[in-house]
């Protein structure tokens, strides 16, 4: 190899040479997007690079405008519902299917494993036709409902639950530790850490669903930040830097939530991969 | 005889148990399905309230469709190129950050930044850049990019949102794969430096094998977000120009779809899809499983 010849510190070099440009690259629409969001309405077509001339008015117009804050909201409430039902729904039955015998479990696990091989497009026409009937349009229970329970959270926490010790349930037994006691005082606590990647990954799923809320919310004041921003642009399709102010409105707190947890997120996110 | 009894013994409390995810995934993923299945065979007059059987030849008819085959095909191409590409920058960065170097982190959070962003702020923000009056990229590209924009023009639509799309996904890919490489033994390196195998040669002979499982899982997760995608093509082309990025899943949600309010049909090309996916699915876990590599 000709790069092994060379000096130790031209490789480093190189290397954080690659990695700058290679990053450059990967931000420059980020980039882009935040000098928009700060530039006056006129001056979009000047020094689109350079935050030349900064305002708050853009974003403050597109806020207005776009009713994001209501959509921040909207977002959060249902992301919220959707998280805790997910770790609910998905604990219970990861713990059947780990914990308990009792006929019918193959087909049970049959029905689960079923769900995952069908796409969520594929369902919406007939979910937003139920969502119709039970009269749950522009609520939050109807943009919450069809993502209350997941095979992947079931399939997950019940890997980390055949993981624990046989003789932690035995030991609890002795000590009169029925199911309902073991789970919570002994199981789900064992399995924080993928509770807290089940939680960050279900929460994120439910904040970036854009099919389900542009057919749910037919009323603006509705519109979940997704469907927010389609609004906004089709509204103000003329005025490009307004509705890049309302992307970077859309986009920043789900960036703040993912510098914080990032780990939960690379656990969520490899859950899959590992072989399990 | 008393395992029997212990078997029976725990079936209220795990139906019990099992209730709340059963009922949310029999009422919006199987039913919906079975559904889907059924109605897919109703042609429905134009107001979409009307439906009568039409027998299942419909499937049959949307299958030949000239709109059918065109969106399969949209939809084809785009897998075809965000899936690959995807792949191959994904791990470039991977391998490219796999490294203990001072900073590190700091690449490897601006090499997963993309996983922030949603479908609509990631096709916005190229919406953004591509804009033929006020893009800087349209500026610095010029031409068909300028008049009458990349994505206004029939021959480059497609692969404008393929660029956005594949931008948007690099995160993830970015952020799966550096795991899978951390979980590459280090002596499995060691051994073949040893033996004398260059940079390019370790590559090719411990990192790709070693990264199969990660790959196949990267590479379905993939194809079946490609074929899935719908806000890009919403929010970046609306199907346009001239259905040279009608997706199925535009066929089938698309404010400009020609069989909008059409719920036969629309369930008949959504079951397509589903079988489609299906379909793709086995053949990748199929075709790959031979080849790869699963340490154990």
């Amino acid at each position: 190899m000709a790069t092994s010849t060379l000096p130790r510190g031209w490789r480093a070099a190189g290397r954080y040479g690659l990695l700058t440009a290679v990053a450059v690259v990967v931000l420059f629409p980020i980039w882009v997007m935040v000098v928009g969001a700060f530039k006056p309405f006129g001056d979009v077509l000047q020094d689109p690079l350079l935050p030349t001339s900064v305002t708050l008015e853009t974003l403050r117009t597109a806020w207005r405008d776009g009713n994001l804050g209501r959509a921040l909201v909207n977002s959060t409430i249902v992301s919220l519902i959707v998280t805790m039902a997910q770790l609910v729904t998905s604990v219970l039955s990861a713990y059947a299917f780990a914990f308990l015998r009792f006929p019918g479990r193959t087909f049970a696990f049959g029905v689960f494993l079923a769900t995952l091989l069908v796409p969520f497009e594929a369902t919406v026409v007939v979910n937003r036709s139920t969502i119709q009937d039970l009269d749950w349009l522009n609520s939050f229970q109807g943009l919450a409902a069809p993502f209350l329970a997941t095979a992947f959270g079931t399939f997950l926490l019940r890997q980390v639950f055949l993981q624990l010790p046989k003789d932690l349930r035995e030991a609890a037994r002795m000590d009169g530790l029925g199911h309902l006691g073991f789970m919570r005082e002994v199981a789900v606590p064992l399995a924080r850490p993928s509770l807290g990647a089940l939680a960050l990954f279900g929460f994120l799923s439910s904040w970036n669903q854009y099919l389900w809320p542009t057919v749910i919310s037919t009323d603006d004041d509705w519109n979940t930040v997704q469907s927010g921003l389609r609004t906004l642009s089709q509204a103000q399709i003329d005025k490009p830097n307004l509705v890049i102010a309302g992307t970077v409105i859309v986009a920043l707190p789900i960036f703040l939530v993912l510098l914080v947890f990032q780990r939960q997120l690379v656990r969520g996110l490899t859950a899959g991969a590992v072989k399990g | 005889m008393t395992t029997n009894r212990r078997r029976w013994r725990d079936l209220p409390l795990a139906l019990a148990m099992l209730a709340p995810s059963l009922v949310v995934l029999v009422t919006f993923v199987l039913y919906p399905l079975g559904r889907a299945v059924w109605l897919g065979h109703q042609r429905c007059d134009p107001t979409g309230n009307r439906c009568s059987s039409n027998g299942w030849d419909q499937y049959v008819d949307v299958f030949r469709s000239r709109e059918f085959q065109q969106a399969f095909g949209v939809t084809f191409r785009f897998a075809l190129v965000t899936v690959p590409v995807g792949l191959a920058l994904g791990v470039g960065l991977a391998v490219l950050a796999d490294k203990q170097l001072r900073g590190i982190g700091f690449f490897r959070t601006v090499f997963s930044s993309t996983v922030a962003t949603s479908v609509a702020v990631a096709s916005l923000m190229w919406f953004f850049l591509l804009n033929p009056s006020v893009g800087v990229l349209a500026d610095w590209i010029g031409g068909v990019a300028k008049n009458p924009g990349l994505l206004r023009d029939e021959d480059t639509a497609l692969w404008a949102v393929a660029v956005s799309s594949v931008w948007a996904n690099l995160g993830f890919t970015f952020i799966v794969v550096t795991a899978g490489l951390q979980s590459i033994p280090a002596e499995l390196y060691e051994s073949a430096y040893v033996d004398g195998a260059s940079g390019w040669t370790r590559f090719t002979n411990v990192t790709v094998p070693m990264l199969g499982p990660t790959l196949l899982f990267v590479g379905v997760v993939l194809t079946s977000r490609a074929f899935q995608s719908y806000g890009e093509f919403d929010l970046l082309t609306g199907g346009g120009p001239n259905g040279s990025t009608t997706s199925l899943t535009y066929l089938v949600y698309g404010t400009n779809s020609v069989i909008k309010s059409n719920d036969g049909l629309q369930a008949a090309v959504a079951v397509l899809l589903f079988v489609v996916l299906l379909a793709l699915s086995i053949l990748q876990i199929r075709g790959v499983e031979r080849r790869i590599h699963y340490g154990d």
